[in-house]
């Protein structure tokens, strides 16, 4: 253990994007090469429905389904105040030691197996156990929050363009929820106009979570269509061709999802098209909160300024980060949209959450707490100036009068 | 045949191999480019960003 901390220069301005903000280091490398241990979560935790549904085939008690829904929103926001913020960054050694560490990936090679198997195995026991309603919904909101998880995993390896195998696998554990559209839309799309109006997976002051919804999953389908039939285009293909890279994992969804209903019957209607749903729910919280009225300015010419850490929410609590392939430390990752999950850092002065996702996810879901305690954030962090923030047009007027007040330099 | 590289991830943009998975073929110039051609592996920069490499 070192307790060495040092102000070093980080990508950002490397980049020659100026940014206040540069990430500390203080590296722990004991702790960061730990931590190399604990990424199984992404594949113990597919684990627990397979689990649960083993249990409830054994007991024939049907409430073991509910397991990964309690464990997810009972015992997880808990453990993360407990374990509190994770102080550690690697260093620029430790990051080149890391980066390129084959070990990170099969991780999620590992997890993409375990969700197939978990969707399997979770339809074969809510069709044939003889099992209220009720435990068959505790079964599909697990799956719900299990497809949550792998979109995260889908996520971090979609990232990866140029590895052709980590691609395959993104659209294969993408395909789980029937979301394979997802990496498209947000490499190109997500990450290109985020923090702006413009971007319907950016979430605007005074918008709550269940109007975003409406406007981020059919605006980020439409736009990933753009975007790939535009590429397709380019290379003279139609877009209805099987190099359509949002058709390719969209197969896989309905051949799986066609067999499971071929074999386990009418029930997996409901189940499937709940469990795919609380998974893309999941998906649309995260974008929720991760740049909730945070607005990029634009330059000279009209162009947005790069993005920087300062436009993303930020979490950095252990076990969340931990659970999530630090997802949480966002605005690392939409600084540089490239670096893999291990080497994220923290920075010490962009926008925080008061705590990580699970918890974050579920005030969401509660409006007038969600903007009580978020919404004085923001205008903190714009200094007042609601010039400066994201809002929606909606409620413009009544937000300005309500907070607009900005700092006298 | 030039090349140019993203400032921020490092992707280096080679005119004699184009960007072929985004439907620029082998043998495009930097400059027949569209002003908002992203970094194909980044995404978070664009043309006007890319630096060109000394040879
Ligand atoms: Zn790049």
């Amino acid at each position: 253990m070192t307790g060495k901390v040092e102000k070093i220069k980080t990508g950002i301005e490397n980049a020659g994007v100026a940014d206040a903000t540069a990430a500390v280091v203080k590296e722990d490398s004991a702790w960061i090469k730990n931590k190399r241990y604990m990424y199984f979560a992404s594949m113990i935790l597919p684990g627990i429905p397979i689990l649960s549904a083993f249990l409830a085939g054994e007991t024939g008690n049907g409430l073991w389904l509910w397991s990964l829904f309690i464990v997810f929103y009972g015992i997880l926001p808990v453990l993360d105040q407990w374990s509190g913020v994770d102080a550690a960054n690697p260093s620029d050694e430790l990051v080149e030691e890391l980066k390129d560490d084959r070990y990170y990936v099969y991780i999620l090679y590992g997890a993409t197996i375990m969700h197939w198997i978990a969707l399997v195995y979770m339809a074969y026991t809510v069709s044939t156990l003889d099992i209220s309603w009720f435990s068959i919904l505790g079964g599909a909101l697990s799956i719900g929050l299990a497809n949550g998880l792998a979109l995260v995993a889908g996520h971090e390896m979609g990232h990866k363009v140029n590895d052709k195998v980590q691609v395959f696998f993104a659209k294969l554990i993408l395909a789980v929820s029937g979301y394979g559209h997802f990496f498209i839309e947000h490499n190109k799309g997500h990450h290109k106009d985020v923090a702006t109006p413009e971007d319907p997976a950016t979430s605007a002051f005074g918008e709550s979570i269940y109007k975003f919804v409406q406007r981020e999953i059919p605006g980020a389908f439409r736009r990933a269509w753009e975007l790939e039939s535009a590429r397709l285009h380019r290379l003279g293909k139609s877009e209805w061709s099987l190099s359509n890279e949002i058709i390719q994992p969209a197969l896989i969804t309905i051949t799986a999802y066609t067999l499971m209903l071929a074999y386990f019957g009418p029930v997996m209607i409901p189940f499937l098209a709940i469990g795919a749903a609380y998974g893309w729910w999941q998906l649309t919280g995260a974008n929720y909160i991760e740049h909730y009225g945070l607005m990029r300015e634009r330059d000279a010419n009209g162009r947005y300024e790069r993005c920087q850490a300062r436009h993303s929410w930020n979490s950095n609590h252990k076990i969340s980060n931990l659970v999530l392939l630090h997802l949480q430390r966002h605005s690392d990752h939409h600084a540089h949209p490239t670096r893999p999950y291990q080497v994220l850092r923290d920075y010490p002065e962009v926008p925080g959450l008061p705590s990580g996702y699970p918890f974050m996810l579920a005030l969401a879901m509660f409006p007038s707490a969600w903007f009580s305690l978020m919404n004085p954030k923001v205008v903190n962090w714009a200094e007042g100036d609601m010039n400066k923030v994201n809002i929606d047009p909606d409620v413009k007027e009544e937000m300005f009068k309500r907070y607009h007040n900005p700092k006298v330099a | 045949m030039k090349k140019y590289e993203c400032p921020d991830c490092g992707y280096i943009y080679d005119e004699t191999l184009g960007a072929e998975h985004e439907g620029y073929p082998a043998g495009t110039k930097f400059e027949d480019l569209p002003d908002d051609f992203p970094c194909p592996d980044c995404f978070v920069r664009e043309k006007p960003d890319f630096v060109e490499v000394e040879a």
